[in-house]
């Protein structure tokens, strides 16, 4: 048989190290194969070089992770290739909607009253008040438009970088990852402006002007969605 | 077709069966015919304030549990003619011993016969809560001016919300004392409605008038001469669709013999 070679594996040098795009129109087996045939060519007889970084660009093909981990380990053992990157323009259904729950910000607009527990999975814009021994979590960000006099958890999952704003600043406790605060003992007095809560250096919940977020958390500018 | 409407508070001794006893009445007073259905199985208090414990013969439990009709089951409380009706709850069994289901039957049956079903729920959030609410139609919270009462409120608000059949709960707040409120010890009414953010449908000062007419088995609202009955009586106007003005405590406190007089004016 006479086969025509096409070319499904291009290498490219960058100072980054080797940016390998992969065709998504062939099969997987024809990309191993020349992929395992196009590194036997290139590869150098310096074992003790410096680790060479790989990206992989595989365009519109999905690669399962049992896959992903064959081709990590074909280019591993090509002496002082490893895979850095593999990029792809596709994700599975799940994973995108998954992505979706995590970065939508979700508004409800409702009283979070006693005992009433509001979870979400991304960002939280609650149009109301959350009312002593009502509790708000969210995986992602709080913004609280009436008064948090109850608990809010913001960054559920473990994202410190999550913040807690609400118009009125009254909780019970604040919580952002695993890091907890309470309200004080002692009666602070009336501040009438909107404040935020966040993690800072010391790994500790501070409440500060809603206006310092702006160069604290400069990512909750979301002009456009990405991944 | 009658209105059912649950008299409810989470937490106890707030005023839920004097509320209930004293609005009943008034509305009895009003023209009203009215019934009065006691949930609080085991723990019975509506027939003593209403003073009708003695004529008690079957109760809630027999009504629910098909032992007799409803009608046998009512006591008539005399001064009234024909107007005000007593379902006791049962003082033997407990609450597990009536259904949801069952309750929302009878509700459904004494809507046909009365214009007003005032049910008095017992404290907390459990089988006697749901048993009170199954049936109504309208609810009304009652809470006093501490904090342990309003947040409370606050609880039962949120779950009268996820009731379909109900409306939103209205609040009374009761046993307020005005200089307590000046002096800034005790929450005062602007404060508490805007927390809840429901609607307010009166308030009520604390009068010591109201326990001891309650232990003499007198509604408050019978004695026109008290601060209490005068606000039950207004709240009751304002549940027949009136609008009467709500006073801040201080006018109440200045113009009681005015409003007396106003009061006598309008009947």
């Amino acid at each position: 048989m006479n086969r025509q070679k096409q070319q499904y594996v291009t290498i490219k040098g960058t100072k980054d190290g080797l940016t390998l795009h992969l065709d998504d129109t062939c099969s997987y087996r024809d990309l191993v194969m020349e992929l395992e045939e196009k590194l036997s060519v290139n590869q150098t007889n310096e074992p003790d070089g410096p680790l060479v970084a790989v990206h992989l660009k595989v365009g519109n093909r999905y690669l399962t992770p049992e896959q992903e981990e064959e081709i990590r380990t074909l280019i591993r053992t090509k002496k002082n290739l490893v895979v850095e990157s593999i990029e792809s323009n596709v994700i599975t259904k799940e994973e995108a909607l998954i992505w979706k729950r995590e970065t939508e910000i979700v508004s409800v607009s409702k009283i979070v009253r006693s005992g009433q527990i509001l979870h979400v999975q991304g960002d939280l814009l609650l149009i109301g008040d959350v009312n002593p021994g009502g509790t708000v979590i969210a995986g992602g960000n709080i913004f609280i438009l009436g008064a948090l006099r109850g608990i809010a958890h913001a960054g559920y999952y473990g994202n410190k970088e999550a913040v807690i704003v609400a118009s009125v600043m009254k909780p019970m406790q604040l919580r952002i990852s695993d890091i907890m605060n309470r309200a004080p003992d002692y009666k602070a007095e009336e501040r009438n402006e909107m404040e935020c809560a966040y993690v800072d250096d010391n790994n500790q919940i501070v409440v500060d002007r809603l206006q310092l977020l702006t160069h604290l958390r400069p990512h909750l500018t979301r002009l456009e969605r990405r991944l | 077709m009658g209105e059912a409407i649950v008299i409810t508070s989470g937490k106890g001794g707030v005023g839920k069966t004097t509320t209930t006893a004293n609005l009943g009445t008034a509305l009895a007073l009003a023209g009203k015919r009215v019934c009065l259905v006691d949930t609080d199985i085991g723990l019975r208090n509506l027939d003593v304030v209403m003073g009708l414990e003695n004529r008690i013969i079957y109760d809630l439990v027999d009504v629910a549990q098909g032992r007799c009709t409803v009608q046998k089951a009512l006591v008539k409380d005399k001064r009234f003619d024909d107007k005000l009706y007593l379902l006791p709850a049962a003082q033997t069994s407990d609450k597990t011993a009536v259904t949801p289901e069952q309750m929302k039957k009878l509700i459904q049956e004494l809507k046909q016969d009365y214009d007003y079903i005032l049910i008095d729920c017992p404290a907390g959030i459990e089988q006697g809560y749901r048993n009170a609410v199954a049936g109504a139609d309208e609810a009304i919270v009652v809470t006093t001016p501490e904090v342990a009462a309003v947040r409370d409120a606050d609880r039962i608000i949120g779950l009268l919300e996820k009731e379909e059949n109900i409306r939103p709960p209205r609040l009374i707040i009761n046993r307020i004392r005005s200089h307590m409120v000046k002096s800034g010890d005790m929450l005062d009414i602007d404060e508490i409605v805007m927390h809840l953010s429901i609607d307010l449908l009166g308030i009520i000062a604390d009068d010591e008038n109201v326990i001891k007419a309650s232990n003499n088995g007198e509604p408050i609202v019978l004695d026109p001469n008290s601060k209490a009955s005068i606000a039950y009586r207004n709240i009751a106007r304002r549940i027949l669709g009136e609008s009467v003005p709500l006073q801040s405590l201080e006018e109440e406190q200045k113009g009681v013999f005015a409003k007396i007089k106003k009061f006598f004016g309008v009947r």
